[in-house]
């Protein structure tokens, strides 16, 4: 296997035996961006190629000097084009933000670099997180490396798109209602959302404030394990963030699945759902058996509500966050504007994009005077019942599993033109936002055609572990983590 | 025809805190343009708020000043639109849960005492400003130094009815947020500013009338004069059979009159929604406490303490307690040792005068509380007399010199030293003896002539009590 296609901990095993070096790694990953790039389109903004070998070669030297090298130092990874980057190109996937050059690093990127961040570019996305396919970026789409006549998901597909093509080892993404987990699944990855609040969103520019986490995308458990610790932890600069300790997750990834009872939603069965996506489905559960866990049914009565309550609150949410970009001190501002009011309108015109003004519109209209208490507040108790409900069902089980995305990876411009059939991919993904709990999508197998499809685990809040112990035990009996698009 | 006015009033008092509201950004004055701003109160994507906790502090002690129910578990709201120099496009604010509520103040008014209800005290951050001077003549630039310095918004009940009661609740919440120390209470520099609400009615009508707005008002005669304005435009409307619209209006000092503000920026549905991205604000029972227990003495308190204490008037009572400081200057008099009275003659008289002329404020007095009180000793022992006394306080005021020292450059000591001022007497009546033959035969105005004579003859150095005690003594 080329080195740019290995499990980023298979890797740092490697150069600590001197078999390979982080520079070797680093030219491998370089090789496939120039070879695959132009295909798939996954980078916005790409560090010098210069600059990426240096760094790795830091690595390289700390290690023959005897040094403590951390596993992620000098390894080559990717940040959605979400996070803000010190003296980097930030764009969020919007025209509204061309040029914009952060002052400051959000604080998983600070993290990271104290890990010695070697940062490969920024990577596509849905404009400001906005989509499921990374149609809606203003800057083009992203193709999936399995099928390039495919989207990679969205809205990380980007992040998506180059781990899963060799374009670098991991990387982090944003999930604010399955835009990690949903291009996990459509791209054979391991994406984890972490529970809300146990990673900081300072400097993630906003989409949902109460539904927006940063996560990682990586080949297998063991690299979200890492990755996930690297960026984890209460950060003094966003008051909604966990103070609470961040546990060793690789230790968790040991163990198998015996005694487990794990959760099938009666609401979830049948909705929507692909037959392949079925019965591949039921093929893990078998493989979950296997491993010696038990499945039981559970019920979530609120979640019928779920979509409805998310394109309220989260569109809501968005037109108040979104009214900063108002081409007054930053990002674009209209040449054709006369006025105060023009500047405003205009630049909104032309530097958003549909599916975004979509949203605004619809948050805007759900907070209006008169519709505040019908939409917005109801949509709050119904959220409310929706957590109580998964509480309960943590009372009978130890995790809830199911299909990431009820669908396998879709045509690009299938479902562009239908906002709701859009919207529908994520109705496995985004109950689990609106509880905050942590959720992640593991490689669950492949179509006749050869897609892939994910299976998705969901914890109670602040149980990562359980989440990366189900997906280790599942990855003792499957090789689907293994599987490498052909690039 | 003669109309009922009602006037409420929302004071926004600007909190002295170091910091900002969300951000460690320092809250100095007068700074360079956008100095004091950081990637937080600049609105820049991404970045996030987390509240300083003296705000919220700053709030239950003004809560409890005002006899507010503190609300243990407040909330932060956005006020969402569009404004250049508001960077969010939403001001965090609170709406629906503030954290005071249902209190209230005592005003007086031509000695009559009157209670003001105050409907609610919410947190929220200030907005930058537009400034019209740069390179380019026609374009405004946006200061966001003010963005995000922490605001309480106080909101009084409909309970005025006159002017004058306007002036007097702005002054009685001015008192109470310096005493508090939770506002320098800086006028000029617009510390604290008010929107005044006026609608009149006629007599015996039960349902208010319309209201306008006039908004801004940042000195308290302001206050008093755009208030009186609106109820006379009000009533001339009325009379002539116009309708009052509802509407917001600014002040012109210049003119005094009110004006409308563009009536554009006022159809604002402002979409108000929790504020996701900060936790709710707990004041729970220990802090609420804790604050209460560390309350200093209010102006309403004091004052009554003064009158039974020290059987002050009311109104020296009134004036020595409205400032703070000056409250402290007096008890710093009285602790070092002088009359209760004879230091609020001192204070309320001689200091409130000198501070008037020179426009000074307490904190700039050079002389200290226990040299006011040696002056007064001064007095009493007397070693200067009362009249001398006004020219050492005013030296004293110029230069902050003691004023022991004062007396001594000076000269004027007074001559207290009898056997001494018997033979100047005595001197004095033996070189006029006509004089005396006029007084004896009954002419009394010539025993001003003798006090003069030795007041001349002393440099008006003579202690005059005792020299009126030696002359009547010697022409018998
Ligand atoms: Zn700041």
């Amino acid at each position: 296997m080329n080195p740019c296609e290995q499990p980023l901990h298979v890797l740092h095993q490697m150069r600590t035996t001197g078999e390979i070096s982080t520079e070797e790694i680093a030219k491998s990953v370089l090789a496939r961006i120039q070879q695959a790039e132009p295909k798939l389109h996954a980078y916005l903004a790409m560090t010098d190629e210069k600059t990426v070998l240096e760094n790795a070669r830091k690595a390289d030297k700390k290690r023959t000097s005897g040094e403590v090298v951390h596993p992620l130092e000098g390894m080559p990874i990717t940040l959605k084009d979400i996070f803000c980057t010190q003296g980097m190109e930030t764009t969020c996937g919007s025209k509204m933000l061309k040029g914009f050059v952060p002052p400051y690093d959000a604080t998983v990127v600070e993290k990271l670099k104290h890990q010695g961040l070697n940062l490969t570019g920024k990577t596509n996305m849905d404009e400001f997180a906005m989509g499921s396919s990374t149609e809606n970026s203003a800057y083009g789409p992203t193709k999936n490396p399995w099928d390039t006549s495919r989207v990679p998901g969205g809205s990380s597909g980007g992040t998506a798109a180059a781990v899963a093509a060799g374009m670098a080892l991991a990387g982090l993404g944003t999930d604010t209602g399955g835009s990690i987990r949903q291009p996990a699944s459509f791209t054979s990855l391991v994406g984890l959302k972490p529970t809300y609040g146990r990673v900081s969103r300072y400097g993630m520019i906003a989409f949902a404030s109460s539904l927006d986490q940063g996560g990682v995308l990586t080949r297998d458990a063991e690299d979200a394990a890492l990755l996930l610790g690297a960026i984890a932890g209460h950060d003094p600069r966003d008051s909604t963030s966990a103070d609470r300790p961040v546990p060793d997750y690789t230790q968790a990834l040991q163990g198998d699945l015996k005694g487990v009872r794990l959760g099938l939603v009666k609401q979830f069965q049948g909705a929507g759902l692909d037959k392949e996506v079925e019965d591949h489905f039921q093929a893990n559960l078998n493989e979950l058996q296997g491993l010696g866990a038990e499945v039981v049914e559970v019920s979530l009565p609120a979640l019928e509500y779920a979509l409805a309550v998310y394109y309220i609150l989260a569109p809501s949410e968005a037109s108040s966050n979104l009214g900063r970009f108002d081409g007054i001190r930053y990002g674009l501002r209209s040449k054709h504007a006369e006025d105060l009011s023009q500047v405003y309108q205009k630049s909104r015109e032309e530097g958003f994009g549909p599916e975004v003004k979509r949203r605004i519109m619809l948050g805007t209209f759900a907070l209006s005077a008169g519709y505040y208490d019908a939409y917005y507040n109801k949509a709050l108790n119904v959220r409310r019942m929706l957590s109580a409900d998964f509480n309960r069902a943590f009372q009978q089980v130890s995790m809830i599993v199911c299909p990431t995305s009820p669908v396998p990876p879709f045509k690009l411009g299938e479902r562009l033109s239908d906002p709701l059939q859009m919207y529908l991919v994520d109705s496995y993904t985004l109950p689990v936002n609106l509880a905050g709990l942590p959720g992640m999508s593991i490689p669950g197998g492949f179509t006749k055609g050869g897609l892939p499809l994910g299976l998705q685990f969901i914890a109670p809040a602040f149980q990562e572990e359980k989440l990366l112990q189900a997906a280790h035990g599942f990855q003792q009996v499957t090789d689907y983590h293994l599987r490498r698009p052909v690039m | 025809m003669s109309f009922e006015p009602t006037i409420g009033l929302e004071i926004h008092a600007q909190l002295a805190t170091a910091s900002k509201l969300f951000c460690s950004c320092p809250t100095t004055f007068a700074c360079p343009p956008n100095a004091n701003t950081c990637p937080v109160c600049m609105g820049l994507p991404g970045v996030l708020p987390v509240t300083n906790r003296q705000v919220v502090e700053f709030a239950i002690r003004l809560g409890l000043a005002t006899h507010c129910s503190i609300r243990n578990v407040s909330q932060f709201a956005r006020k969402n639109y569009f404004y250049p120099d508001l960077p969010k496009a939403y001001q965090i604010s609170q709406y629906d849960r503030p954290i005071c509520e249902h209190g209230w103040v005592d005003i007086e008014v031509e000695g009559k005492t009157k209670r003001v209800s105050i409907t609610r005290i919410h947190i929220e951050e200030d907005a930058g400003k537009l400034v019209h001077e740069g390179e380019d003549p026609t374009a405004s630039y946006v200061d966001l130094n003010r963005a995000g310095i922490p605001l309480l918004e106080i909101v009084s009940g409909p309970d005025m009815t006159t002017p004058e009661e306007a002036k007097a609740y702005m002054e009685k919440i001015h008192s109470l947020v310096t005493y508090l120390a939770v506002s320098h209470g800086d006028m000029e520099k617009g510390n604290l500013r008010a929107d005044a609400n006026v609608s009149i009615r006629p007599p015996g009508q039960k349902e208010l009338g319309t209201r306008t707005e006039t908004k801004n008002l940042n000195s308290f005669r302001f206050v008093r004069d755009a208030v009186t304005y609106e109820i006379e435009r009000q009533a001339d409307e009325l009379r002539e059979g116009r309708r009052i619209i509802q509407e917001t209006r600014l002040w012109d000092a210049m003119t005094k009159t009110t004006f409308p503000m563009r009536s554009k920026e006022e159809a604002h549905d402002y979409r108000y929604f929790p504020d996701p991205d900060l936790p709710l604000v707990v004041a729970d029972e220990a802090w609420v406490d804790r604050v209460r227990k560390e309350m200093p003495e209010l102006p309403d308190e004091k004052k009554a303490r003064y009158i039974a204490q020290f059987g002050l008037s009311a109104y020296d009572a009134g004036v020595l307690t409205q400032d703070r400081a000056v409250a402290e200057f007096y008890e710093a008099v009285l602790a070092a040792g002088a009359d209760p009275k004879k230091a609020a003659n001192r204070v309320t008289v001689d200091l409130a005068a000198k501070l008037n002329d020179t426009k000074h404020v307490m904190a700039e007095v050079k002389f200290t509380p226990a040299q006011l009180a040696r002056l007064i000793a001064l007095v009493d022992q007397g070693a200067i007399s009362s009249k001398q006394s006004k020219e050492v306080f005013d030296a004293m005021y110029d230069s902050g010199e003691d004023p022991d020292l004062v007396v001594k450059s000076r000269g004027l000591s007074q001559m207290s030293n009898q056997a001494e001022l018997e033979a100047i007497v005595a001197k004095i009546v033996a070189d006029n003896p006509g004089q005396v033959e006029q007084f004896r035969a009954g002419k009394d105005k010539v025993f001003g002539f003798f006090v003069g004579q030795i007041m001349k003859a002393t440099q008006g150095k003579a202690n005059p009590a005792l020299v009126n005690d030696l002359l009547k003594k010697k022409l018998g």
